[in-house]
């Protein structure tokens, strides 16, 4: 089992001409993962890297049934595309896109309240499960079919946590990179909520970093609705105040999302904190050994 | 990307946003010029840097003649002002703004941000302006008004009435206060803003409604659709080395350690940090190389990094996922060749081909340690500097 994308999955790539669009599609393509369609204006009746070019998203969808969209297309047109493949009735989006303006996401997540369609990202490495499909660019080879859950917020942190767990046995079950940007799809508690009721995840590790409150809305939903032992680490114990990290989600503002925060958070809700991300993967071991 | 004052006023009054009048000034004698083209027997010289807190610092003077105006501006431009919000060693004043003085009767507080949490804008508004609207949050939160706007209906009169009750406004003012938190809002929007501040919005003696000091913030990945805003950038204001990083696409935060980190990845750049000072060193920055690590950005990324004289000893992280081990190794040695690093360097990596890659470090020659992990790498690199 896993959640939100298995081997039935039909992808759709939004930007599949451009560079990043076909490399990651192709690397998808050789881990397995049924790309049915690739999306670009003008570009429709046309196939690239063995995969037929729609013009746009409703066409795409009718022709090969794709239930879920890659999106790979610039900052400028992304907002654009997640709509639009919302509206072209795909169940899930996953865009992989860094630097969207965030007022354009603002209105995203306003308009998305519309369809029955989840969101994962922007500017995160997308969805894997793994040895059945991979959506994004993490690299595949690393991931290993088991029972941990992986939520994060940064694309090589989920890589760390991920790697561990191959090397230790546990495996995953299937690994979300939320993204880092302050306005995104899914959260860590709706990846929470899916991982507590898929029956093959056993344990979950949740990454979080500084900047806003999501770590500690997280810790009050797994205090209240999830029985599976968690592991989180929290990166930017020792970022400064007021400084955007990289990440355009991960500041300190306003006294508001320090590491120290959101640690105390998801102790209190139980969950076992480990302060250094060389240790997920051995802490997780340790819980579902106990 | 932060604006200076005088810049975000000249934004206001294009939207019908009421400020202070006022002019900058870079000299003495122009100074002079703007205060008798203003009139009146009182103006306000105020240091232009990109920070709060300036009134307390001394940025902002009164002057109540030509030769006070003069004197003020002559004290102010050249200097740096240290505020709270700055570093120690403060931010450089080239410009002053000039106003004309205002006769105040209240002070209110107006903010606008992208509230996280709600997936909005939201505004805040505070019948304690003039204050440092943290410390009235903490102290008085019951004086402090919020709300968000839902981006499908945009700003709503019951909104700007919730929020002129909370200001304790008059009829006449709760009207010219919607029009102004209805323009804000517009502005936002309109140049992707990620904050304004108007502290203190003032009434003044005649009733009015001013903006007697102005601050806004534009979104830094909207820029590329706001050439005219962009050209309001003053990287005076701005760390010189985060500022060379800009122009190489590399995420660089300065810090006060030793310990310079070259990472790939933001969550692992602050990860790595937090390493170093877990095992008893101090990080020097945070450098995200982003995903593809080729030896040109390496080499930048060195060249900055050492561009810090407090740098000791330097760890390489990167976990190399698409990009393979070898090709990776293969950069950093040309790299720290070209550039001539003489500090420790500890590299970890991870990855394709890591076998392939550590090989070629271990036989180039170089003062660089391999490590076999992230702990092992965090605890050499600050034995490195004991």
């Amino acid at each position: 089992m896993s959640i939100l994308v298995n081997k039935d999955s039909k992808i759709m790539v939004q930007g599949l001409t451009g560079r990043q669009g076909s490399f990651h599609a192709q690397q998808c393509i050789d881990y397995g993962t049924q790309i049915v369609a690739g999306v670009t204006p003008g570009r429709g009746g046309e196939e690239h890297i063995g995969v037929p070019v729609f013009n746009t998203a409703h066409e795409a969808v009718a022709a090969t049934g794709a239930n879920v969209s890659m999106i790979y297309v610039p900052a400028a047109f992304a907002a654009d595309a997640i709509l639009e493949a919302a509206d072209a009735g795909v169940e899930l989006v996953i865009c992989i896109t860094e630097g969207i303006p965030v007022l354009d996401m603002v209105k995203v997540k306003a308009a998305l309240t519309d369809y029955d369609c989840r969101l994962v990202g922007p500017n995160c490495p997308g969805v894997i499960t793994p040895g059945e499909c991979k959506i994004g660019i993490m690299p595949g080879f690393i991931h290993k079919p088991g029972k941990i859950g992986v939520i994060s917020r940064s694309g090589t942190l989920t890589y760390e946590a991920v790697y561990q767990t191959t090397n230790n046995g546990l495996g995953q079950t299937s690994c979300v990179g939320i993204g880092g940007d302050p306005i995104r799809g899914m959260n860590f508690i709706d990846c929470l909520e899916l991982f507590e009721k898929d029956p093959a995840t056993e344990g979950i590790i949740m990454v979080g970093e500084i900047g806003g409150t999501d770590e500690e809305a997280a810790a009050r939903y797994i205090k209240d609705y999830v029985t599976k032992p968690v592991v989180g680490y929290i990166a930017g114990v020792t970022a400064p105040k007021g400084k955007r990290m990289g990440h355009a989600g991960a500041i300190v503002s306003g006294g508001e999302g320090t590491a120290a925060a959101k640690y105390a958070a998801l102790e209190a809700a139980g969950v076992r904190t480990v302060q250094s991300p060389a240790e997920l993967g051995s802490a997780m071991l340790e819980l579902l050994g106990s | 990307m932060n604006l200076h004052e005088y810049q975000a006023k000249q934004l206001f009054a294009s939207y019908d946003i009421p400020v202070s009048k006022g002019y900058i000034a870079d000299t003495p004698e122009g100074a002079i010029e703007v205060a008798k083209r203003l009139g009146g027997n009182l103006w306000v010289v105020k240091a232009q840097v990109h920070a709060g807190g300036r009134g307390k610092a001394g940025g902002v003077k009164l002057a109540r003649s030509f030769d006070e105006v003069a004197a003020a501006t002559k004290d102010l431009i050249g200097g740096r002002l240290i505020t709270k919000q700055t570093d120690s060693a403060g931010l450089p004043i080239n410009i002053v703004f000039v106003e004309a003085g205002s006769d105040i009767a209240s002070e209110l507080y107006l903010s606008m941000v992208v509230d996280r949490a709600a997936e909005q804008v939201g505004f805040m508004a505070s019948i304690a302006g003039g204050m440092d609207i943290e410390e009235v949050a903490e102290a008085t939160p019951e004086k402090i008004v919020t709300l968000s706007v839902n981006p499908a209906a945009g700003f709503q009169p019951w909104q700007a009435r919730k929020l002129g009750y909370g200001l304790g406004l008059n009829p006449d003012q709760m009207k010219e206060f919607a029009v102004i938190a209805a323009n804000l809002y517009r502005m936002f929007f309109e140049c992707d803003c990620e904050m304004v501040e108007i502290n203190p919005l003032i009434i003044n003696t005649e009733g009015k409604l001013l903006a007697l000091d102005a601050k806004v913030g534009i979104e830094g990945n909207s820029l590329f659709r706001h050439p005219d805003l962009v050209a309001m950038r003053d990287t005076t204001q701005e760390d010189a080395r985060e500022l060379a990083a800009s122009e190489h696409d590399l995420n660089y935060v300065s810090l006060d350690g030793n310990i310079a980190c070259m990472v790939n990845g933001a969550g692992l750049a602050m990860a790595t940090m937090d390493l170093i000072k877990l095992h008893g060193g101090n990080p020097a920055n945070f450098l995200d190389v982003g995903g593809g690590a080729t030896p040109e950005r390496v080499a930048a990324a060195f060249k900055l990094i050492l561009s810090n004289e407090s740098v000791e000893a330097i760890l390489v992280n990167i976990f190399g996922g698409i990009v393979r081990c070898d090709v990776i190794a293969e950069g950093i040695i040309s790299a720290v060749k070209e550039v001539q690093v003489s500090v420790p360097v500890v590299v970890r990596l991870e990855g394709t081909n890591v076998e392939k890659g550590r090989a070629m470090l271990a036989e180039s020659g170089l003062a660089i340690t391999a490590a076999d992990d992230l702990t092992d790498a965090a605890k050499k690199v600050v034995a490195s500097v004991a």
